[in-house]
């Protein structure tokens, strides 16, 4: 290893800067590469997946099974959407369509699915950005508070956030609009886009993850208090609250930035029952209700939206991870 | 403070943690300019000693003392604050391995401008500016670069004088060093050990403290020596390493490998009972014997080994490497780190493909058949590493491990093998209620003893050990350095012998191969390489090895 930075810092290695712009184009094409492997991957089997769910996708198109539509309407949506062709034509006319930026028409709203998205798009990710911002918050303050005050500290800070981490969302969500809705009265038990609205949803969706993050937080604080820098700075004159910040605190964000990727996936997730108990518009209930209705390009548009977002933020927390750790990516 | 007071005077300094007693009772003085040697091995209560003098004993500490002062303070009931403000301003702490002493995250430089920061001396730009100084005065080129790269961009030397440059950015009156030299290079170790040399000359007083007394006897004034948390030892370096009186200390004089024949015992007499007399065809040695001429049992010719490091550059590992390894010898190779001695091992091993050249096992081909034509001769050829404990599989027991070794990876049921796993528990000197021990319950001796075991459980001619003690204790490491003495006089063992300690190297060898960057500078037979050196290379290697004890 030492040889190695002998050999790499020596006047004869590769100039720094042409060979950091090359690693980063790299890492950026790799990057690309893998998001649209992982959205075709999405795709196929979400298409797959769908058309294994019995019943008829052209009685959903006709409104459900309770609309009796005649079987010659019936006969005549699949014609209009294609079902009537093979299944493989079928795949590959919707990749085709998919290249092109084309989702469908959803079967139940019987518009775009590209703008159904764009209009259910922004209150969700306000809910689960707010969420996220809000649980790391939470993690951070729990982890630098519980790591501070000691042993009894960290097994108070561990059980709150093994507590936490272990609630379901709905649970939560009732909990919480039965004391501060019916109870209380301090804020509305239906989510609308006014700041209030928004308390309850953001609270639901951030304890759970705060609870995670907060756990590997403090791990990773708690490594780095015990390491032998964290000694050499305390030996340099450097308090408790100084190691803290200055060293600790650090190698305990990348252990939260590394979760941040899967954190945003279980937001969205969480976002369907919370959108669905707090009767918020947004993609988590749509998503619900789409595949209620077996409105598969709503559902796959979703889904596919979905992936797309996590393959985004998961390049987003690499990256992070790279400027705050600069080891990363420098072999 | 008066210029006569000691810098350090501690008296009857007892620690505990949790009413386990790791150090007790013991009392000395540090005087300004003078250097004090804490010596002992691991386990001794050395380093909780010196983290007691910064009030950094730990959590769940206890320590208690009827005098504690430092720096012309009485530091017993000193408040956090109190200890805050001595520490990095009246006493620098050096620790061992700068790799991990050193925040990974953050600049070199923000690390030592740190210290200046806490103890509010100067703005900004002069303690940017102090901070350069401090990274030149301790010899590290291009100050102004290596102030923003992070230790992991440093070489170990690099690291280490950065470290040092941390700890004495303030011109503290004393130093602690606790083994500032134990993960380094000989060339570089004795560099380092010369700094701290021009520091305690500049007036520093200094406590050094280390596992060998070879390292400390060129820098200390006095040495203490300290075994189970009590100091048993006392005097000046030439009363200790002269004339020592007590047994612990005249045994760690003995255990020093430099300056002993080949053969001589370094340990005292084993207390574990002598192993069973072994089978004639175990002791015969006449393997590659053939009309009076003897044929190595393993030799390599014109080794090459490259590793990319990007698309147009390699990094040149190995490059023509000859050697020959003769039945019942030892050929010692020796090198710093990066000089190609593991990657040499691992071509002789076939573990690794060569570029270049070819390896020959009892005179067969070996390095250039497939795999499959090497498996039936891989029980010919054994290997011992450095670090044990990782090459063990954590959840299976010692007699698993040999059950493994003898059936050649078909079972690790003990039960097949009792008898073989016994034999070879008592050949390497381990009790039999070892049998049933995992590796991390034993001591770094016994899983050093166990892996050797297992290297010997096929019946090996040939045994490669890559730096097989370089992990241990001095007064281990005797013992370990004897065994394998004496499992070559029974076994007729041939040993390649890699290690980066030139005492260890010339007590064990028969041939001597000399390595840097990749090649082979020097060879010949342990007495010419050692007594007449002809390469350049050579000299500054045996110049840089701390003397032997007997010649002080």
């Amino acid at each position: 290893m030492s040889d190695f930075a002998k050999i790499q810092s020596s006047p004869s290695g590769v100039a720094g800067t042409s060979h950091g712009t090359r690693s980063a184009a790299r890492w950026l094409l790799s990057k690309i590469m893998g998001g649209i492997f992982v959205l075709w991957a999405v795709f196929t089997a979400i298409f797959f997946g769908l058309r294994m769910i019995p019943g008829d996708p052209a009685q959903a198109i006709m409104g459900g099974p309770g609309s009796q539509a005649s079987a010659e309407a019936l006969a005549a949506a699949r014609e209009q959407y294609g079902l009537d062709q093979p299944l493989y034509v079928q795949y590959f006319a919707q990749l085709w369509r998919l290249v092109q930026g084309d989702l469908g028409t959803s079967y139940s709203l019987k518009s775009p699915v590209v703008e159904v998205l764009a209009e259910l798009l922004p209150p969700t990710l306000i809910l689960a950005g707010l969420a996220l911002l809000v649980a790391w918050a939470m993690a951070l303050v729990l982890a630098v508070l519980s790591t501070r005050s000691g042993a009894v500290g960290v097994a108070l800070g561990s059980g709150l956030e093994i507590i936490s981490a272990a609630v379901p969302h709905f649970w939560l969500a009732s909990v919480l609009i039965m004391l501060f809705s019916t109870m209380l009265g301090w804020l509305p038990p239906v989510s609308t886009n006014t700041p209030a609205g928004l308390v309850l949803p953001i609270i639901t969706l951030a304890l759970p993850l705060a609870g995670f993050m907060g756990q590997v937080m403090r791990d990773s604080m708690a490594e780095a208090q015990r390491s032998a820098f964290a000694l050499s700075a305390r030996a340099r004159g450097e308090s408790e609250t100084g190691v803290l910040l200055r060293h600790s605190l650090r190698h305990g964000a990348l252990g939260g930035i590394a979760l941040s990727g899967w954190a945003l996936g279980s937001l969205l997730s969480g976002a369907v029952v919370v959108e669905s108990i707090f009767a918020r518009p947004g993609l988590g209930r749509s998503l619900l209700s789409a595949v209620t209705a077996r409105d598969i390009p709503l559902v796959t548009g979703v889904a596919l939206f979905s992936a797309a977002a996590y393959v985004l933020i998961m390049a987003f927390s690499d990256l992070a991870e790279r400027l705050v750790d600069p080891r990363i990516g420098r072999s | 403070m008066s210029a006569s007071e000691p810098l350090l005077r501690v008296k009857d300094l007892d620690v505990s943690f949790g009413g386990n007693s790791v150090v007790s009772g013991i009392s000395f003085t540090v005087n300004p300019g003078e250097c004090l040697a804490l010596v002992g091995e691991s386990g001794s209560g050395k380093s909780v000693t010196a983290r007691s003098l910064l009030g950094l004993a730990g959590p769940g500490s206890h320590v208690r003392a009827t005098a504690l002062d430092v720096a012309g303070k009485d530091a017993r009931n000193f408040s956090q604050r109190s200890w805050r403000s001595l520490r990095g301003k009246e006493v620098g702490f050096i620790l061992q391995d700068a790799l991990t002493s050193l925040d990974p995250l953050r600049t070199v430089g923000k690390e030592i401008d740190d210290a200046l920061r806490l103890h509010s001396s100067g703005s900004g730009s002069q303690r940017a500016a102090r901070v350069v100084e401090l990274l030149e005065a301790v010899g590290l080129d291009d100050p102004l670069r290596r102030a923003s790269q992070r230790s992991g961009e440093l070489s170990g030397g690099m690291r280490q004088r950065a470290l040092i440059a941390s700890a004495i950015a303030l011109d503290p009156l004393l130093i602690i060093a606790d083994e500032p030299t134990t993960a380094l290079d000989a060339t570089i170790a004795a560099s380092v050990m010369d700094l701290l040399g021009d520091l305690r000359r500049a007036g520093s007083g200094m406590l050094l403290i280390s596992h060998d007394l070879a390292t400390v006897a060129s820098v200390a004034d006095s040495i203490a020596v300290m075994a189970a948390g009590r100091i048993v030892e006392r005097g000046t370096r030439e009363q200790v390493l002269n004339s020592p009186q007590h047994p612990y200390t005249r045994a760690l004089l003995a255990a020093a490998p430099a300056g002993k024949p080949r053969f001589t015992k370094l340990s005292p007499a084993s207390t574990h009972p002598k192993p069973p007399p072994l089978q004639p065809e175990q002791a015969t040695v006449h393997q590659g014997e053939e009309d009076g001429v003897v044929l190595p049992v393993l030799s390599a010719r014109g080794l090459i080994k490259n590793f990319p490091l990007s698309k147009t550059e390699n990094f040149r590992a190995v490059h023509n490497v000859n050697f020959d390894l003769l039945p019942g010898q030892t050929l010692g190779v020796v090198g710093e780190s990066g000089s190609g001695k593991t990657t040499t091992a691992r071509m002789a091993l076939g573990l690794l493909r060569t570029d270049a050249g070819t390896v020959e096992l009892l005179g067969g081909p070996w390095s250039q058949v497939p795999e499959s034509a090497r498996r039936n001769r891989r029980s010919s050829l054994g290997a011992v590493y450095q670090d044990p404990l990782s090459s063990f599989d954590p959840r299976h027991s010692a007699e698993a491990i040999l059950a493994d070794a003898l059936s050649l990876g078909a079972t690790r049921n003990p039960r097949a093998h009792r008898q073989q796993i016994s034999e070879l528990l008592s050949l390497v000197g381990l009790a039999p209620d070892m049998a049933q021990r995992r590796p991390a319950t034993l001591s770094g001796g016994q899983r050093q003893r166990l892996a050797i075991a297992r290297a010997l459980a096929p019946k090996p001619k040939v045994l490669i050990c890559d730096e097989p003690v370089s992990a241990l204790d001095v007064s281990v490491q005797a013992q370990v350095l004897d065994l394998l003495d004496e499992l070559q006089q029974r076994l007729g063992l041939s040993y390649l012998f890699i290690s980066h300690d030139l005492a260890v190297i010339r007590h064990m060898s028969d041939h001597v191969l000399v390595m840097r960057a990749g090649e082979v500078v020097e060879s010949g037979t342990t007495e010419s390489v050692f007594t007449a050196p002809a390469h350049e290379y050579t000299r500054s290697l045996l110049a840089a090895a701390p003397p032997s004890l007997s010649s002080i």
